[in-house]
């Protein structure tokens, strides 16, 4: 994990500059010639624009005046001039080439980075935040950026080097005219900000606008069915047709200061030409200053130029305070903490010699808990069993809110633990506590007699197998989602996995069998096929210790029967907590803990808790009343 | 589909014509101030005379200042007009949404609706404000400045006509390339965020198999197919900047050429040239704005069909000629009913129901997953209509019924309810808008609800998150059966309404039903025979069939799904505790 030591000082850099030190990192070089290259592209482009003062004083004027004009100077210039327009012509292309591989670049590893990004972070992370926010990072503000990068800064540099050129040739043309379109630029560009200004202030508008309005949207078409049989349609549209207005309002005013800023720049450009003209006739007439006509003309040209860039820049404006915001909303996500995994204790494979253990890189179905002892450099070798104790456990999801108390348990290898309880008791908060996907609070769970804040995460849980209640499949086909589970696999072994599960039987029947395609998370499958595809996932990982949450969702009885053989023999042998709901699971298991409020209130078998007539008691026989 | 569209322009017309009206006359001012520059240049600074020179910059002047109102005006009104529209657009799909049948929102996913009123409304808005400003402005800055050309020289304005050629079909080369190239890239994209999507919501999978690293290469292989087609677009877009410059300086040397030779024979002002090298920058640039305007189209073509798809789906619910409005009491009779959920063709979901309830019953409704609990009861308020055979209520047949009085008759509490952002108040006062508080408070005692709700800091005040996502699975229902109970109705339908409740609760609440409101027809479906159990009747589904309807003690003796169920949840095998929030459990 690179990105655990994060620097200090990015974190605080400007987001406009830390999008630019992005985007430079791997791309020094390639931004350097886009300069070089904008620039040669800009000083082409004004030399051309002298030219024009030439071909009047030098060219036009004297074959004009002469009797017998020979063009061939003229011919010979023009081919000077050509030839330094395809000099412009290919470094534009030069830049256009290779800003693609610079933007796209960025953006691939800028999504790159996000998501490996996104993989490291802890499951707290997505518990706390929205899917549909985190989704929106990857599309709309990947997607700003992406015009910010691809568009407008090579903009940005292509209008200030074309207004440094210009500025300079006007300086060359004439000193008192450079200063008067100065001062009209210096205007120009006054009043463009004050446009831009008010124009970004309604666009943050619009966007809060807009989100209320999404958010309407989603509550309402999420509830439309809820609407329909409280017959609330009318006061809907009512309510909807205020906010809409609203939206249009911001919208209409963010909008208009937009596109005016164009027409009032252009125009502004055309008072600047006329005095430009004006004032430049006068010294051309009068002798002033040395200016020729074709200066003047040349001038003329340079004055119109130079305005067009300054409107461009005012126009990119918008965009990039918007691109700003989405930029802000990328390294926000980059910035968040991963997930703290500093365990140094390693699985390996392991061979038994004579009592010893060994390690080997081979896979021997014997594992290790490889133990590097900081103190004297030693290594130690635990034999992996699934042996798992909690020692007065204490957890909260937030800080001070304490949802599990004092859980002690112990799981010796092999031995099956089911909890029940009502829903939110903290069943499946426990189980979450084992493979860490949150950490405790106070107490200790230990594996193996190892705490597990010294396993490395990576390591621990691909030790344990999970079957989750909501079973989540991948794109890909039947086979890939089983292999899921361990990713060297062969095909043989995915299929003795699936028998084990009871998925065999209808893969089969699939129209590709194990190579048919699943899209969606699965939709194409019943909800009991996707539970049996997410045992043999399980199945084909083979971990000593298992944590199943039996899912309590419909299924036909005779999938039921088949998940329930399928949980059983994949359970055999193996250390396993489950949340169970189905009462063959608990009369099987060899203890049964009943969580109530986040504590244990009552542990043993069956028979025991039976007989103790309590709150298993109660929930057994149905009859919960007065518990 | 257009046309569709246009029609939603509505009382943001004016504004649509006078964009274009406005950016014509901005653009008349355009074209002809060139021609002014060249009047100063020839007739002013080139003769000498400083009165022309004052002469024609006060024109100029005077059409910047007009080119300026005309622009202003113009952007005002594109803004309108382009903002207006969408916000009929967005309306005009709220408001159709509002009158769609269940059959018609199971065609649409949410998502789908959201996308389709904001993203999609959005590209039409902007392809609209383009069209209006650019569609207009090219084509009209192409044809004036061609125009003008062809008045100064039309020898010259040959040079034009070539480079324009060549400028077009280089143009349409490339387009035509990229637009196939970047179809494929938004298919791509759309792929990488399906699996960006699929990680978010399965990350515990992920992480439960460690496969971080494994996504970690899945997605980068993507983003690199992904970057691969980018660049091989884009590599040809890039081509589009040169080409521009190439006909532009092209043209440039040309005009020099040529204009160098007229201007010696007579036949040319060097004002004139001037004026010319400034259309030729006019002329291109009309080329390449046409040739965006095209992608920009094409690119919002799909968002044009999404949204039309929409607007042009007809509510399938017919109202009845004369509709009734009074509902006499609330017996439920179902004579030989069929149902399917895609009308005629999808496959019957109940089959040759009759059925008669009296007024007041209370009747359980039990029965295995797609046995057809949820359809049946969804017939009696008219959620979806029945193939064959007639549903009556009061003795009427539900078609007669004005379909808002019926269901203010008919309370149904759907087995996936929601629950509004507001407060606790606002959520239950949309039973009964004028509900007082107390009302809403005694509603909530019979649904077991004002125990927790009396637990919170701000009692009924208290604010409901989005989705009802601050409140519990067993909240969430008891609250949405409170508000159905606001509506005082003839028969109350709970469809798997308590399955989140734990089974104490369950019967408190079926207690207070029978003594609060006996009146009230009560279908309770249920997955739990402890919830059905004490009904008056109980109705056994089986594939779509009534394998059994009398009370308790008799579907015992007689009914054997009845027995096999109760005793699955008796004696073993069944689940025995609560299930999880929202989800619904099976022990059959």
């Amino acid at each position: 994990m690179k990105q655990t030591v994060k620097d200090g000082k990015a974190r605080k850099m400007p987001v406009l500059k830390r999008v630019l030190s992005y985007m430079l990192k791997n791309y020094k070089f390639s931004f350097f010639v886009v300069i070089l290259c904008i620039v040669g592209s800009a000083l082409a482009s004004v030399s051309g624009v002298l030219f024009a003062q030439e071909l009047i004083d030098d060219y036009i004027t004297p074959l004009a005046s002469s009797a017998s004009p020979d063009f061939s100077a003229l011919a010979s210039a023009i081919l000077r001039v050509a030839l330094i327009y395809v000099f412009g012509i290919l470094c534009a292309y030069g830049y256009n080439r290779i800003m693609v591989n610079i933007s796209q670049g960025t953006m691939r590893r800028l999504r790159l980075d996000l998501f490996q990004h996104m993989e490291s972070l802890p499951i707290r992370y997505f518990d706390t935040h929205a899917h549909g926010d985190i989704m929106s990072v990857y599309t709309n503000d990947v997607d700003t950026l992406r015009q910010l990068i691809s568009q407008s800064i090579p903009q940005w540099i292509n209008s200030s080097v074309t207004i440094l050129t210009t500025f300079i040739s006007m300086l060359v043309l004439d000193i008192p005219l450079t200063i008067l379109t100065a001062a009209m630029i210096g205007v120009m560009a006054l009043v463009s900000l004050k446009i831009a200004k008010k124009s970004s202030l309604y666009f943050v508008w619009q966007q809060n606008d807009l989100g209320e309005v999404n958010g309407y949207i989603e509550e309402m078409m999420a509830g439309q069915k809820v609407v329909k049989v409280f017959c609330h349609e009318e006061k809907n549209i009512e309510q909807f047709r205020k906010e809409n207005e609203r939206l249009r309002q911001s919208a209409e005013k963010a909008h208009t200061y937009a596109n005016i800023s164009m027409p009032v720049n252009a125009n502004i450009g055309n008072i600047s030409y006329v005095l430009c003209a004006v004032v430049g006739a006068i010294f051309a007439l009068r002798g002033y200053f040395g200016l020729t006509l074709g200066a003047l003309v040349s001038f003329m040209t340079l004055n119109k130029n130079g305005t067009q860039p300054v409107s461009q820049i005012s126009q990119q404006m918008n965009s990039i305070v918007m691109a700003m915001a989405g930029a802000q909303r990328i390294f926000d996500l980059l910035d968040e903490e991963p997930e703290i995994n500093n365990g140094y204790v390693t699985l390996v494979n392991a061979e038994d010699k004579d009592g010893m253990l060994t390690e080997t890189d081979h896979r021997t179905g014997l594992w290790a808990w490889k133990h590097p002892h900081q103190a004297d450099g030693s290594v130690t070798y635990t034999r992996l069993c699934g042996d798992i104790v909690f020692d007065d456990v204490d957890f909260g999801y937030d800080e001070g809110k304490i949802v599990l108390h004092n859980i002690k348990l112990y799981a010796t290898p092999g031995q099956k633990i089911a909890f029940v309880g009502s829903t939110g008791a903290g069943k499946t908060t426990i189980t979450n506590l084992i493979n860490r996907f949150y950490d405790i609070a106070d107490g200790k769970i230990r594996y193996d007699g190892i705490n597990i804040n010294k396993i490395k995460k990576e390591d621990l849980r691909r030790s344990l197998g999970m079957v989750l209640q909501d079973t989540h499949l991948f794109t890909g086909t039947v086979m890939e989602n089983i292999r899921y589970g361990r990713l060297d696999a062969t095909d043989e072994e995915c299929i003795a996995a699936a028998k084990l599960a009871n998925a065999d039987d209808f893969i089969r029947r699939l129209p590709d069998g194990y190579g048919t395609v699943l899209t969606g998370d699965g939709a194409n499958l019943s909800q009991g096929q996707r539970q049996l595809l997410a045992i043999a996932r399980a199945a084909v990982a083979d971990p000593p210790v298992l944590i199943l949450d039996e899912a309590t969702s419909s299924i036909d009885t005779h999938t039921e029967a088949l998940v329930q053989e399928g949980m059983d023999r994949l359970m055999k042998g193996r250390t396993t907590f489950v949340i169970a709901h189905r009462l063959s699971t608990v009369k099987n298991a060899d203890c049964i803990m009943v969580l109530e409020h986040g504590r244990i209130i009552e542990r043993g078998t069956h028979d025991q808790l039976l007989a103790q007539q309590g709150k298993y008691y109660s929930l057994y026989t149905g009859n919960a009343i007065g518990a | 589909m257009i046309k569709t569209l246009l029609q939603q322009v509505k009382q943001y017309k004016r504004a649509s014509i006078l964009t274009p009206t406005f950016t014509a006359l901005e653009v008349l001012m355009e074209v002809l101030i060139p021609f002014v520059t060249a009047s100063i240049i020839d007739k002013g600074i080139e003769a000498g005379d400083m009165r022309q020179v004052y002469l024609y910059g006060g024109i100029m002047l005077g059409m910047a200042f007009f080119s300026l109102l005309f622009g202003y005006l113009a952007g005002r009104c594109a803004a309108r007009a382009s903002c207006g529209f969408a916000a009929n657009l967005r309306q005009s799909i709220f408001e159709k949404v509002q009158t769609f049948s269940f059959s018609n929102i199971d065609k649409y996913s949410t998502a789908g609706l959201v996308t389709r009123m904001t993203t999609d409304v959005t590209n039409i808005q902007n392809a609209y404000q383009m069209c209006l400003r650019i569609a207009v402005r090219a084509p009209l800055m192409l044809l004036c400045s061609m125009f003008m050309c062809f008045f100064i020289s039309v020898k010259l304005s040959t040079i034009f006509l070539i480079a324009m050629v060549i400028l077009g079909v280089a143009l349409f080369l490339i387009m035509n390339r990229t637009t196939k190239i970047f179809r494929e890239v938004f298919h791509r994209y759309d792929d990488l965020n399906a699996e960006v999507q699929e990680n978010v919501t399965a990350i515990r999978v992920v992480k439960a198999f460690v496969r971080e690293t494994h996504e970690n290469e899945k997605f980068g292989k993507a983003v690199q197919t992904l970057y691969s087609l980018f660049v091989k677009a884009e590599s040809k877009l890039a081509l589009n900047n040169p080409i521009m410059m190439f006909v532009v300086y092209g043209c440039i040397l040309a005009l020099s050429w040529f204009g160098a030779k007229l201007i010696v024979a007579g036949d040319l002002t060097t004002g004139n040239l001037t004026s010319l090298f400034s259309y030729v920058m006019g002329v291109l640039m009309s080329l390449m704005m046409l040739s965006m305007i095209f992608v920009m189209l094409t690119m919002s073509v799909a968002s044009a069909e999404r949204i039309c798809e929409v607007l042009n789906e007809t509510p399938d619910m017919p109202t009845a000629d004369k509709p009734l409005t009074e509902i006499r009491d609330g017996s439920i009779d179902f004579d030989h009913v069929d149902f399917s959920y895609r009308h005629g063709s999808g496959e019957k979901v109940l089959q040759d129901i009759n059925l008669h309830i009296h007024s007041g019953e209370t009747i359980g409704i039990i029965g295995a997953t797609g046995s057809g609990k949820s359809s049946l009861v969804s017939l009696i308020s008219r959620l979806y209509d029945v193939d064959r055979g007639s549903v009556r209520v009061g003795g009427v047949d539900v078609m007669k019924y004005d379909i808002e009085a019926l269901r203010n008759q008919v309370a149904v509490v759907l087995q996936k309810n929601e629950l509004f952002s507001g407060t606790i108040l606002d959520n239950l006062r949309w039973g009964k808008e004028d509900a007082t508080e107390e009302e809403c408070k005694a509603a909530c005692r019979a649904a077991a609800a004002d125990e927790f709700i009396d637990r919170f800091p701000d009692g009924y005040q208290t604010h409901i998150e989005q989705g009802g996502t601050n409140v519990s699975g067993g909240q969430k229902q008891r609250l949405c059966i409170a508000r159905a109970l606001l509506k005082h109705p003839k028969i109350l339908i709970l469809d798997d309404s308590t399955s989140a409740v734990d089974t104490a609760t369950d019967a408190k609440i079926r207690k207070a039903f029978a003594e609060q409101i006996p009146e009230t027809t009560k279908l309770i479906v249920s997955q739990r025979v402890s919830g059905v159990r004490d009904s008056d009747r109980i109705l056994v589904l089986d594939g779509g069939k009534i394998s059994g309807f009398a009370s308790h003690e008799e579907l015992l003796q007689t009914n054997t799904i009845y027995r096999e169920i109760y005793e699955a949840q008796t004696q073993g095998g069944g689940d025995f505790d609560q299930p999880s929030d929202g989800g619904k459990k099976e022990n059959v």
